[in-house]
């Protein structure tokens, strides 16, 4: 089941033309990625799903820029990151992708409010500006109470709302989410999807979660699969 | 930044404090490796470019007659010459070692400005021919006051030899020694003329002053010219080409002492630069995940020199901290092989470089593996 997300904007902000890639492994080329080519449209909540190895996270990493394709156009914002230096791509990411994984990742040695200020550390914020930033992050996300908390001293379901806090923070253009419910219980997990359907219907943020559970999955607007490296059609129910 | 990298040098603390101590031995070593070759070359460090010494030149165990006083004296451009002898005599045992020289006083302490003495002292002892001096630290070795009695077994000059505690001097420098024991030299000629009339009137070396120091090898050359093809010919140099001759028969333990003060920076080195790199591995998801931030190669490769600087520098700072009192230790316990044991400036500061050096090179490997980390493949690896 899929849930109706908010009114989207036609002008689409990822545009995705014949992409592909592969890794070396050894002498062999394993290739994960061909040809794929997707819109996405701003304010979209899109779940890519796919078994193990199917290539989701890939699909996911170069959108966010974290990865560099073989070839192919990748459009972000009317802006080729295949085409960016490196530096570029560390400016650009900050500015427009935030991230949510799976295991939170978040600084074991910085408590909640540090971990979700990480990220103004780069802009021309000064501390007081931050702090209203990081207070007003930790609000949205129900984590008011654990500023001062450390990672080691919330439960899961906490740290990854922490994370979702720090994705949030910078106020980008896209969220990317891999496998976030990966390492919750059911209620957290809830908790969690519930958060990003707000963030997507409230404040209209872009979200791309890769996923292989179909519950998680169903919160979001438009589903697309991956099934060995290939995008299968938007009307190919083929179980993944 | 900053709070990160500290917050990352106390994430483990017993790694943290045994790296922190590893370098603080590792610069405490240094430094008091390197402060005993200065000790060896304190009497280098000490001497005027003033001052030549003439010997005799077959070796410093050949004396000289006294007789070429008065023709070195004669010299243009020589304002003062004075002569001394190695006495070499035991003072309770063999162990109570302690440098003694008859000397030619008053004129050896007018060259010497170095040893200071009080006025009413250093009279007391010019007109005492059984008087002597010794230098501050001895006197404290021993518990000497003034008027104590002194006596010498000689070794060189055989015989006992008892002596009057006139004056006790102290340096006017850091690098003067004050570990030194002076009597007339005519009370010991005195005492061969009756026990060995054939070694009289004969010196181990004359010190020579000059009035300019860049009139000092022509003067060698001259006072040498004097007595070419002579019996006792002589060899003069400058008091720091004698001094360093001392220096250079212990060159290769000089030498070696320089090495193992290096390896020792070596072996810490690798040590922190193991350290930082298991951290650095450790940290490799976090490293990743700042980079999906934005946060650029030079900012990862901050964060881990920080913290290698810090923990390289605690390390340095308690290291010097206890080279203090380990310096002082050295100055008590082995105070009569080290007299001089000069903890300089130089030193500390050359430890607190090395330090940093040592913090620099230690964070190269693992920050440029973090910085080349490709977000991707480690967000993988981690994951």
């Amino acid at each position: 089941m899929t849930r109706e997300s908010a009114p989207v904007s036609p002008a689409p902000l990822v545009e995705i033309s014949h992409l592909y890639k592969s890794y070396r492994r050894g002498s062999q080329d394993l290739v994960i990625l061909q040809d794929i080519s997707l819109t996405i449209a701003s304010g979209e909540f899109l779940a890519l799903m796919g078994p193990s190895g199917s290539g989701k996270t890939t699909l996911l990493n170069l959108i966010a820029g974290l990865d560099a394709p073989d070839k192919g156009h990748l459009i972000v914002k009317g802006i080729d990151i295949t085409r960016l230096t490196e530096a570029q791509l560390a400016s650009w990411r900050a500015r427009e992708v935030g991230f949510i994984f799976q295991f939170y990742y978040l600084i074991p040695v910085l408590t909640a409010f540090e971990n979700v200020e990480l990220p103004l550390l780069l802009t021309p914020l000064n501390r007081r500006e931050r702090q209203e930033h990081v207070d007003l992050a930790l609000e949205l996300v129900g984590l008011s109470d654990r500023r001062q908390h450390y990672p080691s001293q919330l439960s899961g379901g906490q740290q990854q709302r922490v994370a979702i806090a720090r994705a949030l923070i910078t106020d980008p253009s896209i969220i990317a989410a891999d496998e976030p419910t990966g390492d919750l219980d059911r209620q957290s997990a809830n908790d969690v999807l519930n958060l990003l359907s707000r963030l997507n219907q409230e404040f209209n943020k872009t979200i791309i979660l890769v996923t292989h559970d179909p519950e998680a999955a169903s919160h979001a607007a438009r589903i697309r699969r991956l099934i060995k490296g290939q995008l299968l059609d938007e009307n190919d129910r083929r179980q993944t | 930044m900053l709070k990160l990298t500290w917050r990352n040098v106390i994430r483990h603390p017993l790694r943290a404090s045994l790296t922190v101590l590893g370098m603080a031995v590792a610069v405490l070593a240094f430094a008091l490796l390197r402060t005993m070759v200065a000790a060896w070359y304190a009497g280098v460090e000490a001497a005027s470019p003033a001052r030549l010494v003439t010997r005799n030149a077959i070796s410093l165990t050949f004396r000289l007659p006294l007789a070429y006083l008065l023709r070195i004296q004669a010299l243009p451009g020589i304002v003062g010459v004075a002569y001394g002898s190695w006495f070499g005599g035991v003072y309770i045992d063999e162990r109570h070692f302690f440098p003694q020289f008859a000397v030619d006083v008053p004129r050896y302490f007018e060259i010497y400005p170095e040893y200071v003495i009080p006025e009413n002292p250093k009279l007391s002892f010019f007109q005492d021919r059984r008087g002597c001096a010794a230098g501050r630290q001895l006197a404290a070795r021993y518990g000497w006051r003034l008027g104590d009695p002194i006596i010498l077994r000689g070794t060189v000059y055989p015989g006992e030899y008892r002596f009057i505690l006139r004056a006790i001097y102290t340096g006017r420098e850091p690098t003067t020694d004050e570990g030194r024991f002076f009597f007339h030299w005519d009370y010991l000629n005195e005492s061969l003329k009756k026990t060995a009339p054939d070694r009289a009137d004969q010196v181990g070396w004359f010190l020579v002053k000059v009035a300019r120091p860049e009139l000092a090898p022509t003067l060698a050359e001259e006072v040498d010219a004097l007595f070419k093809n002579s019996l006792a010919e002589t060899l003069t140099e400058t008091e720091a080409a004698f001094a360093l001759g001392f220096v250079s028969m212990t060159e290769a333990i000089l030498m070696a002492i320089q090495v193992v003060s290096w390896v020792v920076i070596g072996v810490i080195l690798v040590v922190l630069a193991n350290t930082m790199a298991m951290s650095a591995r450790e940290r490799l998801g976090e490293y990743a995940v700042l980079k999906t931030m934005g946060f650029r190669p030079r900012h990862l490769a901050g964060l881990i020199l920080g913290e290698s600087l810090i923990l390289a520098l605690a390390g340095g700072i308690v290291g010097l901290s206890l080279t203090f009192p380990a310096v002082h230790l050295f100055r008590t316990a082995l105070g009569q092989y080290f007299r001089v044991f000069p903890l300089t400036w130089g030193t500390l500061t050359l430890g607190l470089g090395v330090a940093l050096g040592v913090g620099v090179l230690a964070a190269l490997l693992p920050a440029w593996r973090a910085a080349r980390v490709s977000t991707a493949a480690a967000l993988r690896k981690v994951g």
